[in-house]
């Protein structure tokens, strides 16, 4: 543990509801004023398995998961036996007294004696170690109040109860450890997970439409979506599969609504002639991937950036897109607002491409702004006599009207069409519409999210990245003891990339090195692609475990 | 007044003697005594000859992708309720390609209706089987004959209880446009299955083949579902033409125009402030 933080790992099999323990723990944290980024690792089962639920927390914000341990606790012996060695020094094990610990730093909890039903072991766990960390019980209280209130009185009380219990006895425990500095701030920020920050962020943008297949780790895009905006009049839909999913919605935003779809790898791959038809008939639609290991169902529930490469060229034919790959919590946010109105400003599928680490990752973060928010685009309300959907257009750009504005027909075609919508197959018709479409990409390219830049000005090594490795990169960069300068460039669009936003920061530095949660460097090969430079050295992880400071530090070892 | 002319009458690239000509009169015809303006319907297709009947209509459309013509059209009814949405295709597009969509569609029930062009081949792509070809059907790439067993959609749509199913003969253009006001008038999901022949490719069920057997329901109660069962599987000798089951499950909620639709503020800030 160091001032500037602390890692826990809830560690236990499926069922056991350390999840449960996990999101209150991490609420108690943020509410208490600390910064915090979870990282959750599950299995692709319903019980049983070994399951973590990981809390970086302290009073500065923090980037990236990390591999050292200062509170583990183990809900069962597996836990122990797994993660011992990432024990940091000092480190404390919080386990129950039937588990084999050996001689590890320990505070054994007797849950039995603290709770009268096993029932609440899981309260019994959570005030214990909200007690070790120094958290103000009543902050807990308050949130077993506000989770419990649904099922009434007294099984908030009985909770409550049991977390008193917890807190005196680790009050009355002698043991060895010393908790963090409290924030200065306190309170006032939001927890909320990547999936969630995207769900928030559509709606935001006025997002009214989501029809989906479920896939994880794309699904809780939509669950959110649901749960937080059917009550305000989003409609929504299950669909029979992806094609199903993409196709309603591309018919939904034909007619005005606000659509977004959510997937995954594999459920992206049955979109993909649909994307093309967003791309021919200009249909704005906004499309959620959240990766997971591939080739086909992969590990359902682990973390991979390796579905660039699907994404980017997904659909037959030539037509403009945009790809935004936020790093975390608040980029998710943010861009997910501005995919919206790329998508209806250009009239093109835009996609939103995240990961299971960053979609199930919580973090504390400020308010989401409303009132700072700019404008998204909208279709316009009326039309002139003579009216011409796929109009010609100095920015290839066409006026979009939505049927139902008055008598003006709307007319959108899958195949070739002229500016009325007219199926042609006339060559220079072709000619004149297929570049109309590309020159959308010009203004696109205007609109580009400039990559972020870390660190040193021309250093010894700058880290190339995108998406959410983007924390790894900075903390390793942090940490780094070899001596050279660092850096560290991220970026949050992958595509369009427009050269002149970056190509002075990598011409500048000695050695660059492409960080990917993928084997095959797709971003690297993606940037000599658009600007010549080619990227040799690569750390590249794809175990299915996001990318962390340590990995990326040893991988720093054999190339500099 | 709305009239067919206001329609238009736009140049086909269907083959003369297409059982098409016929279906596209009549629903120009049945969308004109409906006293529905052009601007008043969106209309989505597929691909094939037949879902390009919306090219040859004044009207909203979407033509979208082979096989995806339902998810479309419901896409449209459910972002904008207020405006009739008509899903026009072929049977291999309906059936085939959409097959899975065909059934979700029946049992979303949305207030859509399905009028299939069924010549009982693929017509675009030159004389395939498709779903509804008969057993035995021999063609250009099934020279032993087609070896599965024909798709019956009626049958099938009246198994998984329909709110409107119904079979109508593009040679019988007057039956034709009375039962597709019908359908448009359920309020739910209806399908037309419209017997069409395809002089070019089906050398089967031609014109003649059809008029042999189709004959008028009479005196049939559509909506006793076991006598509907056994009318709708009669597909030999005899055909029977006209709404062969109906019954009144609600339509697929839906009551707001989305691209109106706007949130209130406070209530998204309220949104926000749950997750602090
Ligand atoms: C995904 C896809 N697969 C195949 C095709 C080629 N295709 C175009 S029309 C068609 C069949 C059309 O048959 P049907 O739906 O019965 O319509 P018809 O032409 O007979 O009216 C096929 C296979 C396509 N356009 N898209
Ligand atoms: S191929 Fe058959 S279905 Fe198509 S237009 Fe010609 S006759 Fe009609």
């Amino acid at each position: 543990m160091s001032e500037a933080g602390m890692n826990i790992v809830i560690g236990g099999a499926a069922g056991q509801g350390l999840a449960t323990i996990g999101r209150l723990m991490s609420k108690a944290v943020v509410r208490a004023g600390y910064h915090l980024l979870v990282t959750q690792k599950y299995m692709s089962r319903v019980r049983g398995g070994h399951n973590t639920f990981a809390i970086r927390m302290g009073p500065e914000p923090v980037y990236g998961p990390t591999e050292s341990i200062d509170i583990l606790v183990a809900l069962n012996q597996e836990t122990v036996d797994k993660h011992r060695g990432r024990l940091a020094e000092g480190g404390l094990v919080l386990a129950g007294d039937d588990l084999d610990i050996g001689d590890l730093n320990a505070l054994r909890i007797p849950f039995k004696e603290l709770a009268s039903k096993p029932l609440f072991y899981n309260t019994v766990a959570l005030g214990v170690l909200a007690a070790t960390v120094c958290n103000d019980e009543t902050i807990l209280e308050k949130l077993l109040d506000e989770t419990f209130a649904k099922k009434g009185d007294k099984v908030v009380e009985m909770n409550v109860d049991v977390v008193r219990a917890a807190f005196d006895w680790v009050r009355g425990q002698e043991f060895n450890f010393t908790c963090l500095a409290p924030p200065e701030e306190d309170g006032g920020m939001m927890m909320v997970n990547g999936n969630e920050a995207i769900a928030l962020g559509a709606l935001a943008a006025g997002c009214n439409f989501v029809s989906f297949y479920p896939m994880t780790p794309g699904t809780s895009v939509a669950t959110t979506l649901i749960a937080k905006g059917a009550p305000l009049g989003l409609v929504y839909e299950q669909m029979e599969d992806e094609i199903a999913a993409v196709n309603i919605a591309l018919g939904a935003s034909y007619a005005g609504a606000r659509p977004m779809v959510t997937t995954s790898g594999g459920g992206f791959a049955l979109m993909t002639e649909g994307v093309s038809l967003a791309g021919v008939s200009e249909t704005p639609v906004v499309i959620t991937v959240a990766q997971r290991p591939g080739p086909a169902t992969g590990m359902a529930t682990r973390t991979e950036q390796a579905d660039l490469d699907l994404v980017l060229y997904a659909g037959h034919g030539e037509f403009p897109r945009a790809i935004l790959a936020p790093a975390d919590v608040e980029q998710c946010f943010y861009l997910t607002h501005l995919a919206f109105d790329l998508a209806e400003s250009f009239q093109t599928p835009v996609f939103v491409l995240t990961d299971q680490h960053l979609a199930d990752s919580y973090q504390g973060v400020a308010p989401f702004d409303l009132d700072d928010l700019p404008d998204v685009a909208r279709p316009m309300r009326e039309a002139e006599e003579g009216y011409k959907r796929y109009a010609l257009s100095e920015d290839g750009v066409s006026p979009r009207l939505v049927p139902g504005f008055g008598r003006a027909l709307v007319r959108a075609d899958s195949h070739e069409h002229d500016e009325t919508g007219w199926i042609t197959e006339d060559g220079m018709n072709r000619v004149v519409q297929n570049s109309k479409r590309l020159d959308k990409a010009f203004g696109l390219e205007d609109e580009v999210v400039e990559p972020d830049y870390y660190g040193e000005d021309a250093p010894d090594v700058l880290l190339v990245c995108w998406g959410s490795s983007l924390g790894a990169c900075l903390d390793a960069m942090e940490k780094a003891e070899n001596g050279k300068t660092m850096a560290v460039l991220h970026f949050s669009q992958v595509y369009p990339l427009c050269e002149s936003l970056f190509m002075d920061d990598l011409e500048k530095a000695g050695t660059v090195v492409a960080v990917e949660g993928n084997a095959t460097g797709q971003f690297a090969k993606l940037i000599t692609r658009e600007t010549g430079f080619s990227i040799n050295n690569h750390i590249l992880r794809f175990d299915g475990r996001p990318l962390t400071p340590e990995y990326v530090l040893a991988g720093l070892n054999g190339i500099i | 007044m709305v009239s067919m002319e206001d329609y238009g009458d736009v140049q086909t690239s269907w083959c003369p003697g297409c059982g098409n000509f016929s279906i596209l009169k009549s629903v120009k015809t049945a969308l004109a005594e409906m006293d529905i303006a052009p601007h008043e319907v969106m209309i989505a297709s597929g691909i094939g000859q037949a879902a390009k009947t919306p090219h040859y209509l004044n009207c909203h459309m979407f033509n979208g992708l082979h096989g995806r013509s339902l998810p479309m059209a419901q896409g449209m009814k459910m972002a904008n309720p207020d405006m009739p949405v008509l899903c026009i295709s072929g049977d291999g597009c309906s059936y085939g390609e959409g097959g899975n969509h065909f059934l979700a569609a029946i049992r979303r029930n949305l207030d859509i209706t399905l009028l299939v062009h069924d010549n009982q081949i693929y017509g675009l792509t030159k004389g395939q089987a498709s779903p509804t070809t008969a057993e035995g059907h021999v063609t250009k790439v099934q020279p032993s004959g087609v070896r599965s067993r024909a798709f019956n959609p009626m049958t099938t749509a009246v198994a998984m209880k329909t709110g409107f199913v119904a079979r109508a003969f593009s040679g019988e253009p007057d039956h034709l446009v009375s039962v597709i006001k019908e359908a448009m008038a359920h309020p739910g999901f209806s399908l037309v299955d419209i017997l069409q022949p395809c002089v070019s490719f089906n050398k089967v069920n031609t014109f003649a083949w059809y008029q042999e057997r189709t004959y008028f329901l009479e005196d049939h109660d559509p909506t006793d579902w076991a006598k509907a069962m056994g009318v709708a599987d009669e597909f030999d000798e005899r055909i029977p033409l006209g709404v062969i089951y109906r019954n009144d499950r609600a339509p697929y909620p839906l009551d707001r125009q989305l691209a109106v639709h706007e949130y209130d503020r406070n209530d998204l800030k309220g949104v926000m402030q749950s997750y602090t």
